[in-house]
C-alpha cells in the first residue's frame, strides 16, 4: 500500500458564475521514502494538488488516504490535528512569522504537542541543526537571507517528524545557490533521513534531484 | 499559555499602535472611574445625611443669598428644632493653588448643629469666643502645614479684601463622607465687615421629627413663595446633592460623558484589532497549515484584545485608585470623602471584558473562519 493514495478525486472551483474543473478523475500512488517532483505548466492544478494532500482543501469527490487516513473525509478540528502529527508544509514565500525568531516559528509545531519545553528546545535546536542554522537561533526573518528563511520553513516542516514533507515551489523566489542548497537539503532529507517528499517545481535542474518526476497537464498526470 | 509569547510578540509588531491603544484604553477607564467615583461619592454624602436636618436655599439658584431675617421666621415654624445659617466665602489663598472651602457660619448654632464636626472642647471654647477666630479641618491643616494658634490671611473675591483669621481650633469629622479640608469662621465677622451686605447662603434645619420634613418644607416654602426671595426647602440629602450639583445635573452628565468616552475607545480598539488582523491574513492561513485550529486562532486574536485592553484598565483603574487617594483629593472640598470604590473598579474591569470582546469578537472570527486556500491565494 502506497503512503499516499489518490483515487478517482474530481476537484472544481467555483468562481461566481464559472465553474473551474482542475481535476477530473485524479489517480495518485506516492511511496514511503519517495522523493517526488511534480512539474507542470502554470495553472495546471499543482498547488491544488499538494493542498489536498495536505488537507488543506477538499476533493469535490473521490478519496484520499495518506498513511492510513481518509484525510478527505475527516472533520475540520481533527484534520488541523492530523495536519500537525503528519503533514510539513513549506511554501514559496511568507512562511515565517515576522515577529518570532528562527527559533520560535520552528518551536510553533511542537506548541501544539504535549512536549516540555525541554523537549522542545531540544527538537528546535536539532531540526535547526539539520538544516545548517544552529547560529541563527535569535535571528528575526528580515535578520536571514531568502535561502536562510527557506531552510527555518524546512526546519519547521521537519521539527514534528512529520509523516510527509510537501513543499510548494520553495525555491521559487531563490537565487541559483541558494536554491542549490535547499535542494541538496531535500536530498539528504530523503537518502539520510527517509523522509518522504513531494515538491512542486518549475525548475527541470531541480527536479533532476527527484528520484521521480511527475508531469501534471490541466489536471492529468504524465510520468 | 505556551501561546502567550506568540501573542506578546504580535502586540509588539506594532509597539506604537500597540502602546497608543492600551494608553487610550487607560486613559477611558481613568475618566470612567473618576466621573463615576463623583457620583458614588456624592451619593455617600447623601446617604449619611441626617433625616432630621433639612436645609433652605434661595429658589433660583443656591449661589443667590436669603434675607438674614429669615432666621427668626424659620424658628417660628411648627415642627422645626433649631436653626442655623451659613455662607460660601469663596477666597484665595497663598497663590491662589491650595483650594480650599470657607464658610462663614454662626458658630454656636452651627455646631450644635453639626455633632459630625468634632472639635476638642478648650478649642471650640477659644474659637466661639473671638471674632476672628477660624476653625480648621484636620485634612486641611496637614495638607498645607498649618499650626494652631496661627495667623491665616484670605484674599476675598466674593467679599473683597484681605481677611486674617486665627486658627483656633481644629476639628475632626466623625463621618468618613464628612469633609475635613474647610475652613469655617465667624458669620457675625463677615456681616460686620460688609457693611451688612453678605447675607445668609442658605439656611439648616433641626426638625423635632424627622416624618414631618414634607409638611415643613411645605409650610416653609409657602411662606416665602411671594417674598422677594422664594425658598427651597429640602432634606439634608437633597440639600448635600443640590449643593455641589449647582452647576446642573452631574449625575446625568458623568454617566453621558463616561458612556462617550468608553464608547470612543470601543472603535479605537475595534479598529486597531481590525488593522491587525487585516494584516496578518497570510500569517494565519500557515498557522493553519501547520495544525493551529480554528478555535485556538480564534483565542489568540481574543487574547490580544484581552491583554491591550486589560493592562489599559489595570493603569486607569489603578491608576485612579492610586493617584486620588495618595492626594487625598476631595474636589476642593466638595467631594470629601472622594474614593474609588471597588464596586467602581469592578464595573470598569466588567466593562473592559466587553470591550476586549466587542472589539477582538469580529477579527477572531475572521481568523477563526478564515480559509487557507483562499488566504494564500490572496498573498502570493
Ligand atoms: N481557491 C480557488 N478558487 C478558484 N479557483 C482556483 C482556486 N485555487 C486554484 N484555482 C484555479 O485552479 C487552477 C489550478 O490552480 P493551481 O493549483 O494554483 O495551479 P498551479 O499551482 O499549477 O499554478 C487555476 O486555474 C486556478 O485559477
Ligand atoms: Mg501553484
Amino acid at each position: 500500500m502506497a503512503l499516499v493514495e489518490l483515487r478517482n478525486v474530481h476537484k472544481s472551483f467555483q468562481r461566481d458564475t464559472q465553474v473551474i474543473e482542475v481535476f477530473e478523475n485524479l489517480t495518485l500512488d506516492v511511496a514511503e521514502r519517495s522523493f517526488t517532483a511534480l512539474m507542470g505548466p502554470s495553472g495546471s492544478g499543482k498547488s491544488t494538488l499538494l493542498n489536498l494532500i495536505a488537507g488543506l482543501d477538499r476533493p469535490t469527490s473521490g478519496t484520499i488516504t495518506v498513511a492510513g487516513a481518509k484525510v478527505n473525509a475527516m472533520p475540520p478540528t481533527a484534520l488541523a490535528a492530523w495536519r500537525a502529527r503528519h503533514i510539513g508544509f513549506v511554501f514559496q514565500s511568507y512562511n515565517l512569522l515576522p515577529v518570532l525568531t528562527a527559533f520560535q516559528n520552528v518551536e510553533l509545531p511542537l506548541l501544539l504537542a504535549p512536549l516540555s519545553r525541554k523537549q522542545r528546545d531540544e527538537r528546535v535546536r536539532i531540526a535547526l541543526g539539520v538544516v545548517g542554522l544552529d547560529d541563527r537561533l535569535q535571528h528575526y526573518p528580515r535578520q536571514l537571507s531568502g535561502g536562510q528563511e527557506q531552510r527555518v520553513a524546512i526546519a519547521r516542516a521537519i521539527v514534528s517528524d512529520p509523516t510527509l514533507i510537501l513543499l510548494d515551489e520553495p525555491t521559487g523566489q531563490l537565487d541559483k545557490r541558494a536554491a542549490e542548497e535547499v535542494l541538496a537539503l531535500l536530498q539528504r532529507l530523503n537518502s539520510e533521513l527517509h523522509k518522504t517528499i513531494i515538491i512542486v517545481t518549475h525548475d527541470a535542474h531541480a527536479a533532476e534531484k527527484a528520484k521521480q518526476v511527475l508531469h501534471l497537464e490541466k489536471g492529468v498526470l504524465a510520468a | 499559555m505556551k501561546l502567550l509569547p506568540l501573542v506578546l510578540a504580535n502586540l509588539r509588531r506594532h509597539r506604537l499602535r500597540t502602546l497608543l491603544t492600551t494608553l487610550g484604553v487607560a486613559l477611558a477607564t481613568f475618566l470612567f472611574a473618576s466621573l463615576r467615583s463623583v457620583v458614588t461619592t456624592l451619593n455617600a454624602g447623601a446617604e449619611v445625611a441626617s433625616a432630621s436636618r433639612m436645609g433652605v436655599q434661595n429658589a433660583t439658584a443656591i449661589v443667590f443669598p436669603l434675607p438674614l431675617s429669615y432666621r427668626e421666621r424659620l424658628a417660628a415654624v411648627p415642627g422645626v428644632a433649631a436653626v442655623t445659617w451659613a455662607n460660601w466665602f469663596g477666597g484665595l489663598y497663598g497663590d491662589g493653588k491650595t483650594f480650599f472651602a470657607q464658610f462663614a457660619v454662626d458658630p454656636e448654632t452651627y455646631l450644635a448643629m453639626y455633632p459630625e464636626i468634632s472639635v476638642p472642647p478648650g478649642q471650640k471654647e477659644a474659637f466661639l469666643h473671638e471674632r476672628t477666630a477660624a476653625l480648621v479641618g484636620k485634612g486641611l491643616m496637614e495638607k498645607v502645614g498649618w499650626r494652631l494658634g496661627q495667623d491665616v490671611t484670605i484674599r476675598g473675591t466674593i467679599y473683597p479684601g484681605d481677611w486674617t483669621f486665627t486658627i483656633r481650633a481644629v476639628y475632626t469629622p466623625t463621618v468618613r463622607a464628612m469633609d475635613d479640608r474647610s475652613f469655617l469662621f465667624h458669620y457675625d465677622y463677615l456681616y460686620e465687615r460688609t457693611d451688612h451686605r453678605a447675607t445668609p447662603g442658605w439656611y439648616a434645619l433641626q426638625l423635632s421629627d424627622p416624618s414631618h420634613a414634607a409638611s415643613v418644607a411645605q409650610t416653609i416654602d409657602a411662606m416665602f413663595r411671594n417674598s422677594s426671595a422664594p425658598t427651597k426647602t429640602m432634606t439634608e440629602k437633597a440639600f448635600n446633592q443640590s449643593f455641589v450639583t449647582m452647576w446642573g445635573n452631574v449625575q446625568f452628565l458623568m454617566n453621558s460623558i463616561g458612556m462617550a468616552v468608553v464608547f470612543a475607545i470601543l472603535m479605537v480598539t475595534a479598529n486597531a484589532m481590525m488593522m491587525t488582523a487585516r494584516e496578518r491574513t497570510g500569517e494565519v492561513a500557515v498557522l493553519k497549515t501547520i495544525g493551529f485550529t480554528d478555535r485556538t486562532l480564534f483565542g489568540l486574536v481574543m487574547a490580544e484584545a484581552s491583554v491591550v485592553t486589560l493592562s489599559g484598565a489595570v493603569l486607569g483603574l489603578g491608576g485612579a485608585k492610586l493617584l486620588y487617594a495618595g492626594t487625598g483629593f476631595n474636589g476642593f472640598g466638595f467631594l470629601p470623602g472622594f474614593d474609588v470604590t471597588p464596586a467602581t473598579l469592578a464595573l470598569g474591569f466588567g466593562i473592559t471584558l466587553l470591550l476586549a470582546v466587542a472589539s477582538g469578537i469580529v477579527p477572531a472570527l475572521r481568523a477563526a473562519r478564515l480559509s487557507i486556500v483562499q488566504a494564500l491565494r490572496h498573498v502570493e
